[in-house]
């Protein structure tokens, strides 16, 4: 008789196969919007043509830019105005601090950012000046000289006082760019920090309600409370999480949320910072993965032959 | 009483009390399966050991889950995904067997209707093997519940929906169902019940009397031949272990079992480590939100063609239909009017019939996955008039069937 079993085989292997296809990759390729990566190179964006002296840029982001008006410097000792929930109370989101914006953000970005931020952030639908909805970011008017000139300089100055790309962390990554609006609770972090251990649980509610009153002004000037970003690695995966950081409005069309205006490797650090929240143990499945593979593969060789040993008396 | 003598060793005071001897016969060694059968008879232990990973990875989720609908989620994706030692290997093994055990459910099922293992005295094989594949559906849904994420909340809401039976507007019976209007506490309480207790304690029952429904009968073979299993064991036990046609359940078929499992394992395990997104759905790694529906709702893949069947049509009819999908493969025995018990290849029209049936419900699962858009709900609305008129037609076309 003739043996049948590698055609049943290849027939069964070939239906699930195609089930497998069918309902996965061809049916997501359906249901969702592609859209592809664009190496964070913000085309849209003029490349800036001055160079910048960060001498001059110090100057005027102390003073007459205004910029430490509303952000803080804390590395050059400049401490905000006013404390994170505060802040949110009359700008809607906690303005953040430049110390590394310089390594965070994108120069271009930057560059466009201080000149017309409902531009470079996206968010025009929002903010539309001639309608007397105002950013509350003031654009830069220039300080008398050649604005690029001036911008340019800016520019050089939070690039110089920044810590390298290298020193840039995960967290740090995160906290920057994406911290002061999305909470992540898994890692303890809040609007306004990373929550403490207290000792006291009068102290903690009242952490508490210092992060529910910040999130109070920040879901009223976004519309909805941006959402935890805990488990989105799971829930959303690393492409969508990264074309729509990119820019949101390729994703979602008319979101309040603006695009963030981070470099490649920002973003990268970004992703594996919320890897770390919501797939901490993705390392260890990859090396528990490979042994028990390895196993099973052994198992089954001994399987086989004592088949065969059995079945050497049945023929 | 019975008389009991001074035992001679372990097994002897065993055996004067259990029958050890005689179990170990009747249930292994003399336990007598047909030669001529194929890697597909081999799924029976396949499932056997998916059914026992899934209790093992369960017992240990077990242990850190929180039936509440403030800390089920947490309680899945933090404390037993990041706190716990191998919370996450747990989990994925749970999750991707509860999967892959439809996947063998389904090819054990296609075997028993390609092979015509239903007929000539396995008919009850055939029913607690629906009945298995009814519970374990139920035990999969309300697992599914579990984690309280998005595609729980909106699949929970979806489909006790169904239960309020269209026209007839049995809203009363859904809130008793779910123990409140929407899916809330009560809800995720019971349906936790069902899935750690009742349902379990069903399958197991279904599974001891899926297993003693075949002793009688015993297993078919992949020639439709009829077997004198009296006269072959008594060939096999003279010596003749080549030319008698059966051999032992342990060690001779079950050797082969293993190898299979082995293969099995295999796959099994590559897609815990490296393939597991097709069983642990994204949108349920969103925490459950009554007020955002999900712009897709879909269930787990093994649903999607009795979904499909219910989708395409208005409310009642596609109810109609619905139910019909669930009880029509329990009467299979029944609509097979043919005596000819062998495989499919030799059966002419009804050959085709399988073939059809097998694709059409390869295309109702792609269908009830896509968007209800278009040319995709049209092919869904011929599948699913397709797949009933199979069913009807089943009894027209076995019945003048020439003898194999």
């Amino acid at each position: 008789m003739k043996n049948k079993e590698p055609l049943i085989l290849v027939v069964v292997v070939a239906f699930t196969l195609l089930t497998y296809w069918l309902v996965e990759p061809f049916a997501h390729s359906q249901m969702h919007k592609h859209v592809e990566g664009e190496n964070f190179a913000y085309a849209d964006l003029s490349p800036i043509s001055k160079t910048g002296n960060a001498q001059n840029g110090k100057v005027l982001v102390t003073g007459a830019a205004g910029c430490t008006g509303c952000h803080s410097i804390n590395k050059e000792s400049m401490p905000a105005a006013m404390d994170a929930v505060t802040a949110a109370g009359s700008y809607g989101v906690n303005p953040p601090d430049l110390s590394n914006a310089g390594v965070v953000y994108d120069a271009k970005f930057l560059a466009d950012l201080i000149k017309n931020p409902a531009h470079a952030l996206k968010v025009e639908h929002k903010f539309d000046a001639a309608k007397g909805q105002m950013h509350p970011m003031v654009p830069f008017y220039g300080a008398g000289g050649d604005i690029d000139q001036e911008i340019a300089d800016m520019v050089t100055y939070l690039q110089s006082i920044a810590v390298s790309k290298e020193e840039l962390t995960p967290t740090m990554a995160y906290e920057n760019a994406c911290g002061r609006c999305h909470a992540v609770s898994y890692e303890k972090w809040t609007q306004i920090g990373t929550k403490p251990e207290f000792k006291f649980e009068k102290e903690s509610l009242a952490f508490d309600i210092k992060v529910l009153e910040y999130q109070e002004s920040l879901t009223k000037y976004m519309g909805k409370l941006p959402p935890d970003l805990s488990m989105y690695i799971r829930s959303r995966g690393e492409h969508f999480i990264s074309t729509f950081v990119e820019n949101p409005q390729n994703q979602l069309a008319g979101t309040a949320m603006p695009r963030v205006g981070v470099t490649a490797d920002t973003a990268e650090k970004v992703i594996e910072y919320l890897a770390d929240a919501g797939d901490t143990k993705r390392h260890e499945r990859a090396s528990v993965g490979k042994n028990v593979m390895i196993f099973a593969i052994i198992f089954a060789i001994f399987a086989l032959l004592w088949k065969k040993q059995v079945w050497r008396e049945l023929h | 009483m019975a008389h009991f003598t001074k035992a001679t060793s372990v097994k002897d005071w065993l055996n004067q009390r259990l029958a050890v001897e005689k179990v170990e016969k009747v249930m292994a060694s003399e336990y007598w399966i047909p030669k001529n059968i194929n890697f597909l008879w081999a799924m029976g232990m396949v499932l056997a050991i998916t059914f026992a990973l899934l209790l093992v990875s369960g017992i240990f989720l077990l242990m850190y889950y929180q039936p509440d609908v403030k800390d089920a989620f947490y309680s899945v994706n933090y404390t037993i995904m990041r706190d716990v030692d191998f919370g996450w290997l747990w989990r994925h093994v749970h999750g991707v067997a509860a999967s892959v055990v439809f996947l063998v459910i389904y090819i054990h099922m296609f075997t028993g209707i390609y092979y015509g293992s239903y007929k000539k005295g396995r008919e009850m094989i055939w029913i607690s093997g629906m009945l298995l594949f009814v519970t374990f559906s139920a035990e999969a849904f309300s697992g599914y519940m579990l984690p309280w994420g998005q595609m729980s909340y909106w699949a929970g809401m979806v489909i006790t929906n169904i239960f309020s039976l269209g026209g007839l507007h049995m809203d009363g019976l859904v809130e008793w169902i779910r123990g409140d209007y929407v899916p809330a506490q009560a809800f995720l309480t019971r349906f936790f019940m069902l899935h750690v207790l009742l349902l379990p304690l069903a399958i197991m029952g279904l599974i001891g009397l899926h297993f003693a429904a075949l002793r009688i009968p015993h297993v078919n073979n992949q020639d439709g031949e009829e077997i004198d299993f009296h006269a072959e064991s008594k060939k096999y036990l003279a010596g003749d272990k080549a030319g008698s046609k059966v051999m032992r359940f342990a060690n001779d078929f079950m050797s082969k079992d293993m190898m299979v499992v082995g293969i099995y394992l295999i796959f099994f395990f590559y897609l815990v480590f490296f393939q597991y997104g097709f069983a642990l759905d994204p949108v349920n790694f969103d925490p459950a939100d009554g007020l955002k529906t999900p712009a897709h709702i879909y269930p787990e893949w093994y649903f999607l063609w009795s979904y499909e069947i219910l989708r395409p049509f208005s409310v009642n009819i596609g109810l109609i239909a619905f139910g019909f999908a669930q009880v029509i493969f329990m009467l299979l025995p029944w609509l097979d009017l043919s005596p000819n018990a062998v495989p499919a290849s030799r059966r002419g029209a009804f050959n085709i019939w399988f073939w059809i049936l097998l694709v059409d419900m390869i295309v109702l699962t792609a269908m009830g996955k896509l968007p209800p858009e278009g040319i995709f709900s049209t092919i869904g609305l011929v599948a699913a008039l397709l797949f009933i008129i199979l069913w009807v037609a089943l009894p027209f076309i076995t019945k003048n069937e020439k003898k194999a």
